[in-house]
């Protein structure tokens, strides 16, 4: 039988690889790789996922070097010489083996008021918003985050300012910029204009390389730049 | 819980994060600025050779008609270019909303510089 070898990093930020042989099966993902491992190897590795079907990202590691999800990533298409590397997300907190504190991450979009604020009640009609206007489109573009983290960890720019916001929170904040309903636009472009908000993006677009939904995180924080601008122009914020 | 920005920093990124094209324009734009900058005090030293006289600044000029200077010359203006297609690139990107052409403004940030570098090579210019 064909077999796989697998490198798994094992500890917290302190650790090492270690190295194991696995069955190497047709379709096979690297999340059924890591699980295989787990189940039949060493039941104490610890890892997390729960759908496997690309919904609710929750699988993220860094896989030969870049960050992916693993229930949507086949094998085939990322061992490189029969090996294949996987190791947690790249700058969060390793808690063991492939887990991160996932925290700073959601914390951040809080930060940048990601959260919708509507003005109307439960009594009150539905607000139209027509499919084809420019701000439903672009709501639209950045709307299927399933916050995965995997522009977060891709992005350099959190690694040299630990404050940054990050791809995915600037993304969220975008597509409520976006949301002719919401009623606290001023505070959100406030809440993303510091120093760690959108005018820290480098534009490497590693977020947008990576991002398994196929977004362009950096096309809604340079939105972003240009809603801030004008907003202090127009003396806004 | 203490807050993100004291948090431990977690594992960085290797070089295979970032084989990427935008990032070569990345590293591209930062090294031409960062080489423009270290040039800067060379130019505002030549220019100031003309407080000096007519003949200092027609001396250090006859100099730069020097073959291996004037091929060094080609090498600025590749980094002026490619330092200004690059920021022109930039201010596209997030001045207008053209996110499905950034593979593409690259190519032609990438071609431009090569055909300022090629024309004043070539003394088309």
């Amino acid at each position: 039988m064909q077999t796989l070898k697998v490198r798994i990093w094992r500890g917290a930020e302190n650790g090492a690889f270690q190295e194991f042989e696995v069955p190497r099966l047709e379709s096979q993902t690297v999340l059924d790789v890591v699980t295989h491992v787990q189940r039949k190897c060493d039941p104490t590795l610890a890892y997390r996922f729960a759908c496997r079907v690309g919904v609710c990202g929750s699988c993220a590691m860094t896989v030969n070097g870049q960050s992916r999800w693993t229930c949507r990533t086949h094998v085939d298409k990322v061992a490189e010489n029969g090996t294949v590397e996987i190791a947690p997300l790249r700058n969060l907190p390793v808690v063991r083996d492939l887990v991160t504190d996932m925290r700073e991450f959601f914390d951040k979009w809080a930060k940048a008021r990601g959260r919708f604020t509507g003005s109307k009640t439960r009594k009150d009609d539905f607000e139209r918003v027509s499919p084809e206007s420019k701000e439903r489109k672009r709501v639209d573009a950045g709307i299927e985050c399933i916050g995965c983290g995997v522009c977060y960890s891709a992005c350099d720019v959190v690694s040299w300012n630990r404050d940054y916001l990050g791809p995915a929170a600037l993304n969220r904040a975008w597509t409520l910029v976006n949301d002719v309903r919401d009623t606290a636009q001023a505070e959100r472009l406030a809440a993303v204009a510091g120093d760690a908000g959108c005018h820290a993006c480098h534009t490497h677009t590693n977020c947008t390389e990576r991002c398994p939904k196929g977004l362009s995180p950096t096309a809604g924080i340079a939105g972003l730049k240009r809603a801030v601008l004008s907003a202090t122009l127009s003396g806004k914020i | 819980m203490s807050s993100p920005g004291t948090r431990a920093a977690g594992m960085k990124n290797d070089y295979r994060a970032r084989n990427h094209p935008a990032y070569w324009a990345f590293i591209v734009h930062r090294v031409s600025g960062l080489l423009l900058t270290l040039f800067l005090p060379l130019h505002f030293w030549a220019l100031g050779q003309a407080f000096h006289g007519a003949a200092g600044l027609d001396g250090f000029l006859a100099w730069t008609q020097h073959p291996l200077v004037k091929f060094a010359e080609t090498g600025l203006v590749l980094l002026l270019a490619a330092h200004m297609s690059g920021g022109l690139r930039l201010l596209l990107i997030e001045f207008l909303d053209w996110r499905e052409r950034q593979k593409s403004l690259l190519a032609v940030a990438a071609g431009l510089t090569l055909a300022c570098g090629l024309a004043f090579l070539l003394n088309l210019v």
